[in-house]
């Protein structure tokens, strides 16, 4: 890449920095600091506003660059991801919602913690919260660092390193100024800049093949050197039944792993009712289908202009086949059009990390102060502010996630956030379905899904060829691979099920009749939500 | 003090942030105090009563199958994309696929879907919801007040 590409590629992402802190501030004068501010930004965003942050806090650079890379790359088989990542959310409209936004206050623990023996289920449930968004942080810092090696010319490993830690600062600073609010706008505006850019160039692709899509499928598949076998599955995840099981695995963790991320269900808490949180996911989801049916258009337009040669030889899994379509689509290397069409992805790139880390960030101290701090310091320290706490949370998460960031440098993004959302699957799905929709539930049956579903699907990750015993894994030199796949989701999230059945059946206690009825009535009337 | 309704968080009890905009008020919480069973007998009855039968099974007739529907629809896609790849191949129309036809029609029936869905609830539940909300509000209060 040219000067001309990182110079403008830096200057419109310092804009977009300097717009984002002017919010942070603007939005935090003369606020005091209450937990329903920093936690939900007082709950009066309108459900279009909510609907294009939840859609900003959604779609990562993983999306934009990632699953576009793939297509061009393996053809049909990536476009399986954005119908995973799509369906999911018909399970967040259906089952979760409304029911979260009329039970919890806050996160994720409040709505299973109200029907239980408060002190263990929160401990659990926080816990497994803030491993979730750990682990999803570290691939965006990921995924940061690597972006900015490939888009501006940096290849040095200190370019890298900076890029992580100057992520990790910048979203300490909008998460402890701004609270969810700042978070808020920063989505807001960065689901705009995505949705332009996307569109701008879909339109672009579709003129260059004059609007006729039968014709751009066909150059795809002709320049890929696969010829039919382009469009249909198999180029990736055919071949032998370990594969096959291991996209089975990946599809389920995709589809049920969304209605556990935490800082997806804390976007519910920022709306004033239930009504309101329902709109604002049928927004979403107009948004964020829309951005995925974009992205099968860029994918198969990067095959067919740039080739799927062009983009391995830029980056082998495929991450930059967007931005050199852009260049292409400008005019060209060298021409003006395409350096500002290359600068604008680069800096959209960026914005979406920084939105989603901050995003995840806020999640995150919510769970730690809110959940654990307050579970586990109540009676021996003397009563510190909670937001005060959630700040210090913050920046406590953001040097973890920057750490782990740079030993995890070398690791595959995709593969990191197909991890979190397994874990989300396996431990906080379960026990959300279950204190919502059964009667039966008990405090040990909630803490047993939580844990039955988080540690198994850790220890497979552990034991599996990601790890150990092949020539990809990050330890090549050992082998304790036991078990084959590489994500742990058709296994884990059946187990997470089963212990909080288990935990259930076999509890001493029988569950609280009037809890459960507060419960249901609450979830499903909103009476006394806050 | 408050007493210990657990949607009112009680680990928050005492570090003075119950003042922010939409958190419950002290004076509710003050009423409240000394009460017994009274407001969990309230959302027992009304768990029971027919109006709050209606909407729970207005509910789960329509998400129950429609999960059903949408997640065997989905599996079903993704397990025939790895293990009948020469069906999902067979040409349609043009370049033009059984497994394109098939990946975007998962996009068509999501936003049916979600289109169903907030139809649904906007014309058969929410101005009932709405009106239990009020009642069983109205009966937490005057459990409150009574015992006061």
């Amino acid at each position: 890449m040219t000067v001309d590409h990182q110079t403008l590629a830096l200057l419109l992402f310092s804009a977009f920095v300097a717009v984002t802190l002017g919010i942070t501030t603007w939005v935090s004068r003369n606020r005091h600091g209450s937990a329903e501010e920093f936690y939900a930004g007082g709950r009066l965003f309108s459900p279009m506003e909510n609907g294009f942050a939840i859609a900003g806090d959604y779609m990562s650079a993983a999306s934009f660059l990632g699953i576009s890379g793939l297509i061009a790359l393996f053809g049909y088989d990536g476009l399986l991801y954005s119908v995973g990542f799509l369906v999911a959310w018909l399970v967040v409209l259906f089952l979760v919602a409304e029911l979260v936004r009329n039970c919890g206050r806050f996160t994720l623990a409040d709505v299973v913690a109200s029907r239980m023996s408060e002190r263990p289920v929160r401990i659990a449930v926080g816990t497994s919260s803030v491993a979730v968004s750990v682990l999803y942080l570290v691939a965006q810092m990921v995924g940061a660092g690597t972006l900015v090696a490939l888009l501006l010319g940096g290849e040095g490993e200190a370019a890298q390193a900076w890029t992580v830690i100057g992520v990790g600062a910048l979203m300490v600073v909008y998460v402890s100024l701004g609270g969810m609010r700042a978070t808020t706008w920063i989505q807001i505006v960065k689901a705009v800049l995505l949705m332009g850019g996307a569109i701008a160039l879909t339109v672009l692709v579709l003129v260059r093949f004059h609007g006729d899509f039968d014709q751009l499928l066909r150059t795809a598949a002709e320049r890929s050197g696969r010829g039919e076998a382009f469009l249909a599955p198999g180029l990736k995840y055919g071949g032998d039944w370990i594969a096959s099981f291991d996209f089975i695995s990946l599809g389920l963790a995709l589809v049920l792993g969304t209605a556990g991320l935490p800082h997806i269900l804390s976007r519910f808490y920022t709306v004033p009712t239930a009504r309101a949180a329902r709109r604002s996911v049928v927004w979403s989801i107009g948004l964020i289908g829309g951005f995925y049916l974009m992205t099968i258009v860029l994918g198969f337009g990067a095959a067919a202009i740039v080739g799927p040669e062009a983009v391995r030889a830029s980056n082998a899994a495929g991450n930059t086949a967007v931005p050199l379509l852009a260049l292409d689509l400008g005019g060209g290397a060298g021409s003006a059009g395409g350096t500002v069409l290359f600068a604008i992805v680069a800096a959209i790139a960026f914005a979406t990390i920084l939105a989603v880390v901050a995003g995840i960030t806020l999640a995150s101290s919510a769970s730690v102060a809110h959940d654990l701090y307050a579970s586990l310091r109540r009676r021996r320290s003397k009563p510190r502010s909670e937001v005060a706490v959630a700040r210090t949370a913050a920046v406590g998460i953001g040097v973890v996630a920057i750490a782990l960031g740079l030993l995890a440098r070398d690791l595959n993004v995709a593969f990191l956030v197909g991890l979190a959302f397994a874990v989300a699957a396996s431990a906080n799905l379960p026990v959300l379905l279950y204190s919502l929709f059964w009667h039966g539930f008990t405090t040990r049956g909630a803490v047993w899904s939580v844990y039955g579903g988080l540690v198994p699907s850790l220890v497979l990750v552990l034991m599996s060829p990601v790890v150990s015993g092949s020539a990809d894994s990050l330890f090549p030199g050992v082998d304790f691979q036991y078990f084959p796949l590489q994500n742990p989701g058709l296994v884990s999230i059946p187990l997470g099920f089963l212990a909080g059945w288990l935990g259930t059946v076999t509890s001493a206690e029988p569950a609280d009749e009037a809890k459960h009825a507060e419960t249901e009535v609450r979830s499903l009337t909103g009476a006394g939500a806050v | 003090m408050r007493f210990d309704d657990p949607w009112y968080d009680a680990l928050a009890s005492g570090w003075g942030e119950s003042d922010g905009t939409g958190g419950p008020v002290p004076v509710v919480a003050d009423a409240l105090e000394g009460r017994g069973g009274g407001a969990a007998d309230v959302y027992l009855e009304v768990q029971r009563s027919a109006a709050f039968q209606e909407v729970r099974s207005r509910y789960r007739r329509f998400v129950i199958p429609g999960v059903a529907v949408f997640l065997s629809w989905y599996v079903g896609y993704v397990v025939l994309a790895t293990t009948a790849p020469g069906l999902m191949a067979r040409p349609v129309a043009g370049a033009v696929n059984v497994a394109m036809l098939a990946g975007l029609g998962q996009f068509l029936t999501t936003f049916l879907f979600t289109w169903a869905y907030a139809r649904h609830a906007r014309l058969r539940r929410d101005r009932a919801a709405l009106d239990l909300r009020w009642d069983t509000q109205e009966l937490t209060r005057g459990v409150r007040g009574g015992e006061r």
